[in-house]
C-alpha cells in the first residue's frame, strides 16, 4: 500500500544516489554546526574585549550561520519549554488558572524591553566567555517565539476528542505512552505551524539582540544583526545590501531544508478521518523517504527506542483518579483563589511602591502620555495598512491562480526582518527631511503590515463561491458589494491579522522610534524611545515603568478592543 | 444462549448514583440515581434509553472511566478503582488514532501491557483476520470507509480478549446498509461461540437493534437516569426478525419508551394515570425539537389511512432513530396535537387541524396550545408583560433554567423555548442585544 506519494523521478533513482545525498547532507550539517558552535565557545572577556565585526561580505556566510544557530537553539528551548509548560497547564486545573493568564500577560510584554535585564543576568552567569551574551540573545529570540507555541500546544491538548482520551485510558496506556502516542501527535500540526510563524518573527529579534548597548556598555555578538549595526555605524550602503541578500537566502534555505520537509511529514497527524485534498510537497522529504539509510538507521535503533519507551512507561503507570467530594473541593478551591489574590495584590503593590518611590507619580503620567502617542502611531498604522492592503489582499484572494503564486512571496515578506530595511528608510528620511515622528509609523509598518495582507488573502479565499456568485447575480457592485459581502466575509481573518500586526507594531516601536545612521540619530517622542533610552543608561525604575506601561497598553487594547472584535467575528461573521 | 442464574457474575453495579455540580453552586444535577445491574457470563445485555437517561454515563462508570458519586462497581467481585482491566470498548466515533496504521492501532492495548513486539504482531494479525480486514494492516484509518474503521475498532477490542465487550452505540455513525451488515457479522460471531469475550454490553437507542442482539434489554428512564426495568428476549438465537414475537417485543418496548410513567414488567401493562408533581415551569424539560419537525411529522401521520400509525413502522419508514423520533412525539403529545398508546400514535382533532391548515392558522393553533400546555412559555410571557418596557435580559431566564439543569442543557432549553415562542409570535428575541421582547403590536389600520 502506497501511503506517501513521492515523485516517480526519485523512485527511479538507483537507491545509492538518494542515499549518497542523505549521507553527504548529514555530514555537511554536522561539520557546519561544529564550526559555528566552536566560535561561540571562544574565550572573551566582555565587556572589555568584544569580537570585532568585519564588513567584508566574504564573512557573511559565517555570520549568517552564527545567527541561524542561535535561532535553532532558541527553537529547541522553546519546544522543550512548550511541552513542559503546556502539559502542566493542561493537566492541573489549579496550575492552569495561574499559568494561562500569565501566558497571556507574558505574550503582551515587549520582548525588547527585557534585553537589559537578561543581558546583565546572563553575563554574570557565564563569566569569561561570550556565552552569557549568546544566552541573552537566544533568550530574546526564545521569548519572541515561545508563548505562541505554548498556547497552541495547550489548546491542542485541551481539544483532543474525548473518545480518544477514553480509549487511551481504557487500553491502559501509561502517561508516557499517552504523551507520545496521543498528545504529541494530536498537537504536532498546530505546533509546527505556530513554530514556523514564530520562527519567522524571530529573525527580527536576532537582529535586534546581537548588537545592543545596555547599561552604558556596547555588546556585540558575531552575527547578521551586528553586521548590519556595524554597517550602519560605518554608513556602508553596499554592505547593508549584501546583508539583505544574505538574510533572504538564509530564510529561503531554512524554509526549504527544514520547515517544508517537516510540514510534509506532519500531514499524517491530521485529525480528520478522511484523506486531505492538498498534500504539502517537499523535495527534501521525498529524498529522505526514498533513501534507505534513514529506514535502516530507524530499524537498527528500534530495540533501543523500545527499551526506552518500556522503561518510561513503567515509570509512569496509569493511576486511578479519586473522586473528591464536591463540597471539599469547593472549600479548598476558595482557599486557593484567596491565596492567589493575595499574592497578586502584593506583587502589584510592590511594583507600584517601587515606581512611585523612585520616579514619582508625575513620571507615570508622562509615560502614559508617551504611551498614548505610540498608541496613536499603532492605530494610524493599522488604518493605513488596512486601507492599502485589504483591497490588494481581496483581489489576490479572489483569483486562485494569483493567490497560489503570491502567497509564498507574502509569507516570505512577513518573515523577513524589517530591521534590515530600517537603515535604508532612515537614510531616506534624513535625505528627504521627513520627521521621524511620522517616519516611525512607516518603520513599524514595514514588519507588521504583511499580517494584514496575508490574512486578507486567506479571508477572501474563505468566502464561498456561491456567495460571490449570488452577489454578482443580485447586482451588488462597488461599495455595496464590500459592505454586504466582502467586509463581513473577511472580518474574522482581518481580526486575526490585526491582533498580530498590532502586537508586532508595539514591539517594533522600541526599535523604530529611535534609529541611527552613522553619527546622526533620529528620535521620535513615544513610549518606545522612552524604554530604549532607559535601557541604554540602565535606569531600572524607568525600565520597569516603561515596560509595565507598555504591557498595560497592550493588555488593555487586547481586552477592550480585540477581544470584543474577536467575539463579534466568532458569533456574527462566522462563515 | 440464555444464561442461568448460576452463570458467574462478571460485573456488579451496586446502588450507583452520579451527580454533577450545577453552575454557580446551585446544587447538583443527578444523572444516575440508585442503579443496580449485574452482567453475567454468557449473556448479551442492551442498555436502552433516550438521550438524557445516562446510559453512556453508566457504561463509562462500569468501564472505570468516570468514578460514581455514590455506590460501587464490582468487577470479578473486586471493587473497581480506575480503568476496568476486564473490559474493552468499541466507540461510536471509532476513536482510532489517525496517525497509526490499522496494525498499530490494534496493537495499542497490547503495547500498553508491555507485550513483546513479535507476539503482539501475531495477535494483532489474528484479530484483523477475524474482522475481515486482511490486507489492510498497513493502511491508515483515513483511507478506510466508516464500516471498515469500526471493524478496526472491534479488532482493537478483540485482541485484548476482554471478559466483557462494551459497545457504545457502535453502529450509529454508520449508514443503514453498513450497520446492518456489521451488526449481522457480530451476531454471527457471538452465535458461533467463537467470540473473544464472555459477555457483551451494548448501549443503544435503536430498539430493533437491542431486540436483535440482546438476551436482556435494560430500559433506562430519564430525569434522573435510573433503571426502569428489563425485558427478556425469549427467542432462540439468532433472533428472527420475522418471528411474530420479535415484532410484539419491539412494539412493547416502543410503548414503554413513549410512556415514561408505566412500569416495565416485561409484559404489556395498563398505563397508570400519572400524577406529575408540581414543579417550577423551568424544571420541566422541553423536548429539543423545532416546530418544523413537529408539523412535518404530523403531516406524515395525517396522511395515513387511519389517521394514526404504529410507532415502530413510522420509525422504520422515516429511517429515524429513537433519539430523533421520540422527542418529536413528546412535543406533539405535550402540545396535545397527538396521543400515544400501545405503541401507536394518533392525532387529536387540534392536531389534525394543525397538520392540514394554512400557515397563519397553524401559528394561531400553536400559540393557543403552547399557552395552555407549556407552562414555561406562559411564564416567560408573564414576566415580559410585567415589565413596563416589555423586554427582559435573556440571562434572567437562563438563570432560572440554570437552577435545574447543567449549563449546556439550560442553554438548549432556552434555545428551544425561543424557537417555539418565536414561531407562536409570543415574544421576540434579539440575539445581538441578548434580550427578549414582547412583539410590537401591529398598528391598527
Amino acid at each position: 500500500m502506497k501511503t506517501f506519494p513521492s515523485p516517480e523521478v526519485l523512485r527511479r533513482l538507483s537507491f545509492g544516489l538518494a542515499d549518497v545525498a542523505v549521507i553527504l547532507g548529514t555530514l555537511l550539517l554536522l561539520a557546519i554546526i561544529a564550526r559555528l558552535g566552536a566560535g561561540a565557545l571562544v574565550s572573551f572577556k566582555p565587556p572589555e574585549v568584544v569580537p570585532a565585526i568585519d564588513l567584508n561580505p566574504a564573512n557573511l556566510p559565517y555570520y549568517a550561520g552564527r545567527s541561524t544557530l542561535r535561532m535553532f537553539t532558541a527553537l529547541a528551548c522553546s519546544t522543550l519549554f512548550t511541552l513542559i509548560y503546556g502539559y502542566i497547564a493542561a493537566h492541573s486545573r489549579r496550575a492552569e488558572r495561574v499559568m494561562i493568564p500569565l501566558l497571556d500577560i507574558l505574550q503582551s510584554v515587549p520582548v525588547l524591553g527585557f534585553l537589559s535585564i537578561t543581558v546583565t543576568g546572563f553575563i554574570a552567569l557565564f563569566p569569561g566567555s561570550l556565552l552569557g551574551l549568546e544566552a541573552a540573545s537566544i533568550f530574546a529570540i526564545f521569548t519572541s517565539q515561545v508563548w505562541n507555541m505554548t498556547f497552541s500546544f495547550y489548546q491542542s491538548l485541551r481539544t483532543i476528542p474525548k473518545e480518544l482520551e477514553e480509549a487511551a485510558t481504557l487500553y491502559q496506556l501509561s502517561y508516557w505512552q499517552r504523551f507520545i502516542k496521543l498528545q504529541i501527535p494530536a498537537a504536532t500540526i498546530g505546533l509546527l505551524w505556530n513554530a514556523m510563524m514564530s520562527f519567522g518573527g524571530g529573525w527580527f529579534f536576532v537582529a535586534a539582540s546581537e548588537a545592543i548597548s545596555v547599561l552604558n556598555q556596547n555588546y556585540t555578538l558575531p552575527g547578521l544583526g551586528s553586521y548590519v549595526a556595524t554597517a550602519i555605524a560605518a554608513e556602508d550602503l553596499p554592505s547593508l545590501g549584501w546583508a539583505v541578500v544574505a538574510i533572504g537566502v538564509v530564510i529561503l534555505l531554512v524554509d526549504q531544508l527544514f520547515w517544508r520537509p517537516l510540514i510534509a511529514w506532519s500531514d499524517k497527524f491530521r485529525m480528520e478521518q478522511s484523506a486531505s485534498a492538498t498534500i504539502a510537497e517537499s523535495w527534501v522529504y521525498d529524498l529522505l523517504t526514498t533513501a534507505r539509510v534513514p529506514r535502516l538507521v530507524s530499524i537498527a535503533l528500534t530495540p533501543l527506542s523500545d527499551a526506552g519507551n518500556g522503561l518510561l512507561s513503567r515509570l509512569t503507570p496509569l493511576r486511578a483518579q479519586a473522586d473528591m467530594g464536591g463540597g471539599q473541593r469547593r472549600g479548598s478551591d476558595r482557599l486557593y483563589t484567596l491565596a492567589l489574590l493575595v499574592i497578586i495584590s502584593l506583587l502589584v503593590a510592590w511594583i507600584l511602591h517601587f515606581i512611585l518611590t523612585t520616579v514619582g507619580p508625575l513620571e507615570v503620567l508622562k509615560t502614559f502620555g508617551l504611551g498614548t502617542l505610540t498608541l496613536l502611531r499603532v492605530v494610524t498604522l493599522l488604518i493605513i495598512a488596512t486601507l492599502v492592503w485589504t483591497p490588494v489582499g481581496v483581489a489576490i484572494g479572489f483569483n486562485p491562480q494569483l493567490a497560489r503564486t503570491l502567497q509564498p512571496l507574502v509569507q516570505f515578506l512577513a518573515s523577513f526582518p524589517a530591521n534590515f530595511i530600517f537603515p535604508f528608510a532612515t537614510l531616506f528620511f534624513i535625505r528627504t527631511h521627513i520627521s521621524i515622528e511620522w517616519g516611525s509609523i512607516v518603520l513599524m509598518a514595514l514588519g507588521s503590515q504583511w499580517y494584514i495582507l496575508f490574512n486578507s488573502i486567506a479571508g477572501a479565499q474563505s468566502i464561498p463561491t456561491d456567495l460571490r456568485e449570488m452577489a454578482s447575480d443580485m447586482g451588488l457592485k462597488g461599495w455595496r458589494r464590500w459592505q454586504r459581502l466582502i467586509i463581513p466575509g473577511i472580518f474574522s481573518a482581518w481580526v486575526t491579522g490585526g491582533i498580530t500586526a498590532s502586537g508586532g507594531a508595539w514591539n517594533a516601536s522600541i526599535v523604530s522610534e529611535i534609529v541611527a545612521w552613522g553619527a546622526s540619530t533620529l528620535t521620535a517622542t513615544g513610549l518606545g524611545t522612552y524604554i530604549a533610552n532607559a535601557t541604554a543608561v540602565g535606569d531600572w525604575p524607568r525600565i520597569t515603568l516603561g515596560i509595565s506601561m507598555m504591557s498595560l497598553f497592550v493588555v488593555g487594547l487586547n481586552r477592550l478592543l480585540w477581544r470584543q472584535l474577536y467575539q463579534l467575528a466568532e458569533t456574527k461573521y462566522h462563515l | 444462549m440464555i444464561p442461568t442464574v448460576a452463570s458467574p457474575t462478571l460485573i456488579t453495579v451496586d446502588q450507583v448514583s452520579k451527580h454533577f455540580p450545577l453552575p454557580d453552586g446551585k446544587g447538583e444535577f443527578t444523572v444516575l440515581s440508585g442503579v443496580n445491574l449485574t452482567v453475567r457470563s454468557g449473556e448479551v445485555i442492551a442498555l436502552l434509553g433516550r438521550s438524557g437517561s445516562g446510559k453512556s454515563t453508566l457504561l463509562r462508570i462500569m468501564a472505570g472511566l468516570i468514578p460514581p458519586s455514590q455506590g460501587q462497581v464490582l468487577s470479578n467481585a473486586k471493587p473497581l478503582r480506575g480503568a476496568n482491566n476486564n473490559v474493552a470498548m468499541v466507540f461510536q466515533s471509532f476513536a482510532l488514532l489517525p496517525w497509526l496504521t490499522v496494525q498499530e492501532n490494534v496493537e495499542l492495548g497490547l503495547e500498553a501491557r508491555g507485550m513483546k513486539r513479535e507476539e503482539r504482531h501475531q495477535r494483532a494479525l489474528k484479530a484483523i483476520d477475524i474482522v475481515g480486514l486482511d490486507g489492510f494492516e498497513s493502511a491508515y484509518p483515513k483511507e478506510l470507509s466508516g464500516g471498515m474503521k469500526q471493524r478496526v475498532g472491534f479488532a482493537r477490542a478483540f485482541v485484548l480478549e476482554p471478559e466483557v465487550l462494551f459497545m457504545d452505540e457502535p453502529f450509529s455513525a454508520l449508514d443503514v446498509l453498513t450497520s446492518e451488515n456489521l451488526r449481522g457479522e457480530i451476531d454471527d460471531l457471538w452465535n458461533a461461540h467463537t467470540f473473544p469475550s464472555k459477555s457483551i454490553l451494548i448501549v443503544t437507542h435503536n430498539i430493533e437493534e437491542a431486540v436483535f442482539l440482546a438476551d436482556r434489554v435494560v430500559i433506562l428512564g430519564a430525569n434522573p437516569g435510573r433503571i426502569r426495568g428489563e425485558v427478556v428476549i425469549d427467542l432462540p438465537r439468532p433472533h428472527d426478525r420475522t418471528h411474530p414475537r420479535f415484532a410484539s417485543l419491539v412494539d412493547y418496548i416502543y410503548t414503554v419508551m413513549t410512556n415514561p410513567e408505566i412500569e416495565v414488567s416485561g409484559q404489556p401493562a395498563v398505563a397508570v394515570a400519572p400524577t406529575p408533581p408540581v414543579l417550577s415551569p423551568y424544571a420541566r424539560p422541553l423536548p429539543h425539537v423545532r416546530v418544523g419537525g413537529i408539523s412535518g411529522l404530523l403531516e406524515l401521520i395525517v396522511d395515513q389511512p387511519q389517521g394514526g400509525d404504529d410507532i415502530s413502522r413510522l420509525a422504520e419508514r422515516l429511517q429515524l432513530e429513537v433519539d430523533d423520533l421520540l422527542p418529536i412525539l413528546d412535543a406533539a403529545v405535550l402540545l396535545d396535537f397527538a396521543q400515544v398508546s400501545q405503541g401507536d400514535v394518533c392525532l387529536t382533532a387540534i392536531g389534525q387541524d394543525f397538520a392540514t391548515t394554512t400557515i397563519l392558522r397553524s401559528k394561531d393553533l400553536f400559540r393557543q396550545q403552547s399557552l395552555n400546555h407549556v407552562p414555561v412559555l406562559s411564564s416567560i410571557l408573564h414576566t415580559l408583560r410585567e415589565k413596563p418596557s416589555g423586554s427582559m435580559r435573556a440571562d434572567f431566564f437562563l438563570d432560572l433554567w440554570d437552577e435545574h439543569f447543567p449549563h449546556e442543557e439550560a442553554e438548549r432549553q432556552f434555545a428551544t423555548a425561543i424557537d417555539w415562542g418565536r414561531y407562536a409570535e409570543l415574544f421576540e428575541y434579539d440575539a445581538s442585544e441578548d434580550r427578549l421582547y414582547l412583539p410590537a403590536t401591529p398598528e391598527a389600520s
